[in-house]
């Protein structure tokens, strides 16, 4: 007989079976899909962990893709603390991206601290001020932000179409929707001649921060109260409503930062195709990391091999883009999956005389 | 043939984590019979009818019903047996009518819902048992004892044979309780079965024939009601050598000087209604008022505005000379204002966070919990290690969250935050509600204890033994307003209460109806 059971408690160890759990299984029903394509699958796997994480060149790419997904991922988990759904962080890094390239258009200076500290200053408020706006909408008027950030994550990318095609259109692009290259000021170092860039930086400092404020500071102590009971917190005196804007600020500010990050430090030059969804797959990585920031770096190199070594199984394997897309699918299905084992516990059990 | 067993479980064995909360449990139910389940929380009662009724599946052991073997593989294949299960909270959807409820969830499935045929059904059922309801109103509009009818109604329009009353009283008044148990009766007489579980000794005495008093998980003993006394079942309960009556009235203090006043304060509920009426009340230092009531008369919209979490629309609040009509709930705490809520999990605590976590809750916000942008949480742990041990919470850590803790463990908790230190004035809200014999009593000798240290008492509760038991005076609420005061109340007024309660005043006080 099978036994479905809620759990009142898991151990971190069972948490970690059931995820290593879900990933084998993703990677096995992905392998049924690759054979009944013709392709043998192990030799895929296997370019995909080639390509992703077997030499310098694919680390330095995983670590690439790793800092916009890490910096995203931990902008969403801040609001998640507070069970404040900000969905919105694709439209943040796309406004952080935006002023960041705004002021090298405009107020262009040669010293490069100016010109990045600034960067970071102009990018970090756009992104914030993209939060807090959803965020005074709910304070105020209860306005639900799953709704409104998503809404604001189309103004965004429409607003970087209208510039990318419009006044800020490089004259010598032939006709490309790019911005002139940024000048050597307003650029972040890459290093080891790769293109990681000092944005990881920003982000281990940002997770850092996070979690000396959310886990020891009475700051977060009150977001969390606030989250995980609204009343509880009005019967600690605890201000929801003015939290709730100062968390959707700081978690757009976080978003925002990462775009400028994206653009001083990897495409340096703003283009509308930059913008692949980070925001989004920020939202499963900062829930399969439990919100946790240090778990969130490492969730997000995880998710970062993945993009990498898809696009090698593209190249290598000459499999189309949609392949690429269903083992990632499968992986985040099985992981979401796996949720349900967290929740309840399934036995079976034969019946004794 | 002996009588005829409507549910016979034999063994019933369920394990939690290596903690047995059902021990080879022996129950029965015959036809036409109340039986009481009695325990502390924690015993295993709910375990029980959980089983009963589908929600778990024992390990070991066996259930049947009139003769035959089942199995439950969920609460459907209960219901579909005839066992029905009305839960403290009634589980019924608020926006809709009542036979809206009762159509969901029905065992015939049909694609459209039949309405007349429904409300006719439903008619004739509350006719038959003295269930007065009209199934056409919502049931957000219903007093919550109108509401326990529809969900006892609910269970007979899924054609229950079998029916279990989770804590059913503690809601109701003293008069809905008797008109409860009218139709109890008068369903045993149907030949319904019925379970009763409670804590109140003298409802079990009263209208039960069989008593299980469960304790640990196991059955200490099943015993006709009649050859049963109040003492013995509490010794069952607890084990030997448990309760303890508290001794009131032996060292009381004289009430001195008033500490928190309120004058004709209004306030309104979450609806924007008027909730509290122009209520004026005196607190005092030794003193302990209590207010009686229905719940929904106001109490908990009372509560929250002296607490400092509700606004305070007409009227003042004095807390000595000072003006805190419009003070903060963290501007009470700091002053000395403690407030226990009625709803632990929902108010007083927050469920997943720890214990030192919810230490902090009413005090992180100075030192010396608060150090610059951080809390100590060494300091704060200390606190609490010293508060699980002076108020004996039982807890297998600090580090644990509290929704794993027992409701009394979780009731000591917001006791040992709130009355541990700078403790002036107190107000708690059904206080003891849901909580075992053991625990009640340790709440009642905390807030004794509080008095006598000179504390300022508000005592809200439905349960009106404990008032009578603890209150210097005693006011009742009834729609906002307070029906007059009674001084050193005693179980010779109760009948006075009851009226009260039903909005009939007393000496011709307050019962004028004035509503805009």
């Amino acid at each position: 007989m099978i036994k479905i059971e809620k759990r009142f408690y898991i151990s971190k160890g069972q948490e970690l079976y059931i995820i290593l759990a879900s990933i084998i299984l993703a990677l096995l029903s992905g392998a049924l899909m690759l054979g009944l394509m013709g392709v043998n699958p192990w030799e895929a796997y296997g370019m995909m962990l080639k390509g992703s994480l077997s030499d310098f060149y694919g680390i330095s790419e995983t670590l690439a893709k790793t800092i916009p997904l890490a910096m995203c991922s931990l902008a969403v988990g801040l609001a998640f603390t507070m069970v404040v759904w900000n969905i919105g962080a694709e439209g943040q890094f796309v406004m952080g991206a935006l002023a960041c390239t705004a002021f090298v258009r405009y107020f262009y200076t040669d010293s490069a601290i100016v010109m990045l500290v600034s960067m970071v200053l102009a990018s970090s408020l756009a992104g914030g001020f993209w939060g807090a706006f959803a965020g005074f909408l709910k304070a105020r008027w209860n306005v639900n932000e799953i709704i409104t950030t998503l809404m604001m994550n189309y103004i965004a990318i429409l607003l970087l179409q209208y510039f990318v095609y419009g006044s800020w259109r490089d004259p010598t692009s032939l006709g490309f929707p790019m911005t002139p290259v940024f000048p050597e000021s307003a650029r972040l170092p890459q290093f080891f001649a790769s293109r990681v860039h000092a944005g990881l930086f920003f982000a281990l400092i940002v997770a850092l921060i996070l979690w000396i404020v959310v886990r020891k500071g009475v700051w977060g102590y009150e977001i969390r109260v606030s989250g995980q009971n609204p009343r509880a917190a009005d019967y600690a005196g605890i201000k929801s409503a003015r939290n709730v804007i100062l968390v959707m600020f700081l978690s757009g500010a976080i978003a925002g930062l990462a775009g400028m990050a994206e653009m001083a430090g990897l495409h340096r030059r703003l283009q509308p195709g930059f913008a692949v969804g980070y925001g989004y797959t920020a939202i499963i990585i900062a829930w399969l990391a439990r919100l946790h920031p240090f778990t969130i770096i490492f969730v997000s190199f995880f998710f970062g091999a993945l993009f990498v070594g898809g696009e090698n199984l593209q190249i290598a394997m000459r499999l189309p883009l949609s392949t690429v897309q269903i083992l990632q699918g499968l992986i985040l299905f099985f992981l979401l999956g796996g949720e349900f084992f967290r929740s309840y516990r399934i036995s079976l059990t034969f019946k004794k005389r | 043939m002996a009588e005829k067993l409507l549910v016979n479980m034999r063994g019933i064995t369920k394990t939690f984590y290596d903690i047995k909360a059902n021990d080879n449990v022996n129950f029965d139910l015959k036809v036409g019979e109340v039986h009481a389940l009695l325990g502390e929380n924690g015993a295993g009662k709910s375990t029980l009818m959980s089983i009963l009724c589908g929600l778990y599946q024992p390990d070991e052991g066996t259930i049947e019903l009139e003769g035959r073997e089942v199995v439950f593989h969920s609460p459907k294949d209960a219901i579909a047996q005839g066992i029905g299960i009305v839960h403290q909270h009634f589980m019924l959807v608020p926006s809709l009518t009542v036979w809206e409820n009762m159509a969901l969830g029905s065992a015939e499935r049909n694609f459209t819902v039949k309405e007349s045929a429904t409300c006719a059904r439903i008619r004739e059922l509350s006719a038959r048992y003295g269930l007065d309801v009209d199934p056409l109103s919502p049931v957000w509009q219903l007093s919550i004892g109108e509401q326990q009818r529809v969900a006892i109604l609910r269970m007979l329009f899924h054609k229950a044979k079998i029916l279990i009353l989770d804590e059913p009283t503690s809601v109701l008044t003293p008069q809905e309780t008797e008109k409860l148990f009218e139709t109890v009766k008068h369903m045993k007489e149907e030949g319904f079965g019925i379970v009763f579980i409670s804590h109140k000794l003298k409802e079990v005495f009263e209208i039960s024939d069989r008593i299980t008093v469960l304790r640990r998980g196991r059955v200490v003993g099943t015993l006709p009601a009649r050859e049963v006394t109040a003492e013995k079942l509490a010794e069952m309960m607890v084990g030997s050598g448990g309760v303890g009556e508290i001794k009131v009235g032996v060292s009381r203090k004289p009430p001195g000087k008033p500490i928190f006043i309120a004058e004709e304060i209004r306030v309104r509920n979450d609806k924007g209604l008027v909730a509290v009426d122009g209520v004026s009340l005196t607190l005092r230092e030794n003193q302990i008022l209590g207010i009686a009531g229905v719940s929904g008369n106001g109490q908990g919209e009372l509560a929250e505005a002296l607490a400092g979490m509700r606004h305070i629309e007409r009227g003042r609040l004095y807390f000595t000379v000072d003006d805190v009509t419009s003070a903060s709930a963290r501007r009470m705490v700091d002053l000395g204002v403690k407030y226990i809520p009625a709803d632990r999990k929902g108010v007083g605590l927050v469920p997943n966070m720890n214990v030192a976590e919810n230490v902090a809750l009413r005090k992180y916000w100075r030192p010396p919990y608060k150090r610059g942008f951080f809390i100590d949480w060494d300091e704060v742990y200390r606190d609490s290690g010293c508060l699980i041990e002076s108020y004996d919470i039982l807890t297998p850590g600090i580090d644990v969250a509290v929704r794993m803790l027992s409701g009394g463990n979780q009731q000591k908790l917001i006791l040992a935050r709130e009355l541990s230190d700078n403790m002036k004035v107190v107000i708690a809200m059904h206080p003891t509600w849901g909580l075992d014999v053991k625990a009640t009593a340790f709440v009642r000798e905390k807030l004794l204890a509080a008095k006598e240290e000179g504390g300022a008492v508000l005592l809200i509760s439905e349960d009106l033994d404990e008032l009578l038991m603890l209150s210097d005076l005693l006011a009742v609420m009834y729609r906002g307003k307070l029906m007059g005061t009674i001084e050193a109340p005693d179980r010779s007024h109760i009948e006075k209460i009851g009226l009260m309660m039903a909005g009939i005043a007393s000496d011709g006080q307050g019962a004028k109806e004035e509503h805009d």
